[in-house]
């Protein structure tokens, strides 16, 4: 599924982020967002997610093929590492987590409270969490956070193996992850003109 | 919508969970009534229904702020937002989770604790009636109150305010349903708060969802 996106301006804060982004993703390829702090990833990300409305433009296809992965993982402390996989797998009607906790390592853990998992061991569960959706877009935001070096060949192997049946991913971030088939995306040309007025009277109380 | 519940329902059992917490404080409610307005069992059997009604609507505000802060602190409720399930089905299934841990068990309790305040016989039916019906309207506008406020950092205070003057119709009614069967009043002397209880419940639970799903929507820009 090819992913469109068509002169998407981006809203953070009430303020103008991004604008004029455009790019075209074919499935079975990767792009990797890029540019320095708060220019924008994030934001981009979320917007692709529909979690936030865009302010101008349009993405196809739509926030039913985006499966999103943010900073915070959403694991259940209390339950255990394939009750936190099985419920997600559950709420996307996927039948199997055996593939997902096999992909990232993480079949000696099932039994495992969440809570005990260590930051690194956590990231795995959210990532794996991507696995189960069954969407056919990926959005990474820097997804190797609290990663070691042999975890991250196991994320960068997952997403392989999406590209390989004709998935596709978005991925935030500043490492290079080795992917075969990913193209870069710099961000800081799109950056938003600043506003005119510098600030306005009535935005000095939001 | 099934696999929320189910998962809610587990979350609330497990350590740190607060299932049983409501129950405890609306028994010691009751229990702490007849230390304030004196042990004369005439007193206490006048105004037993409404205190349990008033007991039952705290405890229940009690839990709601968890309803969906805790989900918004560990980002679940933002994947939850983008799962295949609309938003609307998550604040009702929710809700319902919400009934099921803190409603329910304080309606099947609540005979119980009538006796601690010398009940009328014929009021028991009555209160754990009106409790079956009036309480998912709690958890409804609860949830929505929770919807609300989910963005704020230590919003508890704000959600109690916001939701207690929501819940003014349904203990009225509740209250007046369970008063009136302890007078002995049968179901001809009842009818109308008992149909008002029920109606506000069911305009509640038709509307309230959609309104917490925008409220989420919103607070999670």
């Amino acid at each position: 599924m090819e992913v469109r996106v068509e002169d998407l301006a981006i809203v953070r804060g009430g303020l103008r982020v991004l604008e004029g982004v455009s790019f075209r993703l074919p499935s079975a390829r990767a792009l990797v967002l890029r540019g320095p702090n708060g220019i924008g990833k994030t934001t981009l990300l979320r917007t692709l997610a529909g979690l936030q409305p865009a302010d101008a433009g349009r993405v196809v296809p739509g926030p039913d093929a985006m499966a999103y992965a943010s900073h915070a993982d959403g694991i259940k402390a209390t339950l255990s590492v394939e009750e936190n996989l099985r419920f997600w797998a559950r709420l996307h009607g996927t039948a199997s987590i055996t593939a997902a906790l096999r992909d990232f390592n993480l079949e000696t853990l099932a039994e495992r409270p969440a809570g005990s998992l260590s930051a690194g061991q956590k990231r795995r569960l959210g990532l794996a969490r991507m696995a189960v959706t069954g969407r056919a877009v990926w959005l990474f935001d820097e997804p190797t956070i609290s990663l070691d070096a042999d975890s991250v060949a196991l994320f960068a192997a997952a997403v392989g193996r999406h590209l390989e049946v004709g998935g596709s991913a978005v991925i935030a971030t500043h490492i290079d992850l080795g992917l075969a088939g990913a193209d870069v995306l710099d961000l800081a040309p799109y950056k938003a003109a600043p506003p005119e007025h510098g600030h306005d009277f009535h935005e000095a109380f939001l | 919508m099934m696999a929320l519940i189910a998962r809610d329902l587990a979350l609330s059992v497990r350590a740190g969970g607060g299932f049983g917490l409501a129950l405890a404080f609306f028994l010691i409610v009751v229990t702490l009534t007849p230390f304030a307005v004196g042990p004369e069992s005439a007193t206490l059997s006048t105004i037993a229904a409404g205190i349990l009604w008033l007991g039952a609507l705290l405890a229940c505000l009690l839990s709601l702020d968890r309803i969906l802060a805790l989900d918004y602190e560990d980002g679940a409720l933002e994947l939850l937002a983008t799962a295949p399930i609309p938003l609307e089905g998550v604040a009702a299934a929710k809700a319902l989770a919400h009934w099921i841990t803190t409603g329910l068990p304080l309606t099947l309790a609540a005979p119980a604790f009538g006796v601690l305040l010398n009940l009328p016989a014929p009021g028991y039916v009555w209160l754990t009636l009106s409790l079956a019906i009036g309480t998912p309207a709690l958890s409804v506008i609860g949830t929505f109150g929770a919807a609300l406020t989910v963005g704020l950092k230590r919003g508890g205070l704000l959600l109690s305010l916001i939701v207690l003057p929501l819940y003014v119709p349904t203990l009225i009614f509740g209250a007046e349903v369970a008063r009136r069967g302890a007078e002995g009043q049968g179901l001809a002397g009842l009818s109308t708060p008992f149909a008002l209880l029920g109606g506000i419940t069911l305009a509640t639970i038709a509307l309230l969802p959609f309104a917490s799903a925008a409220a989420i929507r919103i607070n999670l820009r």
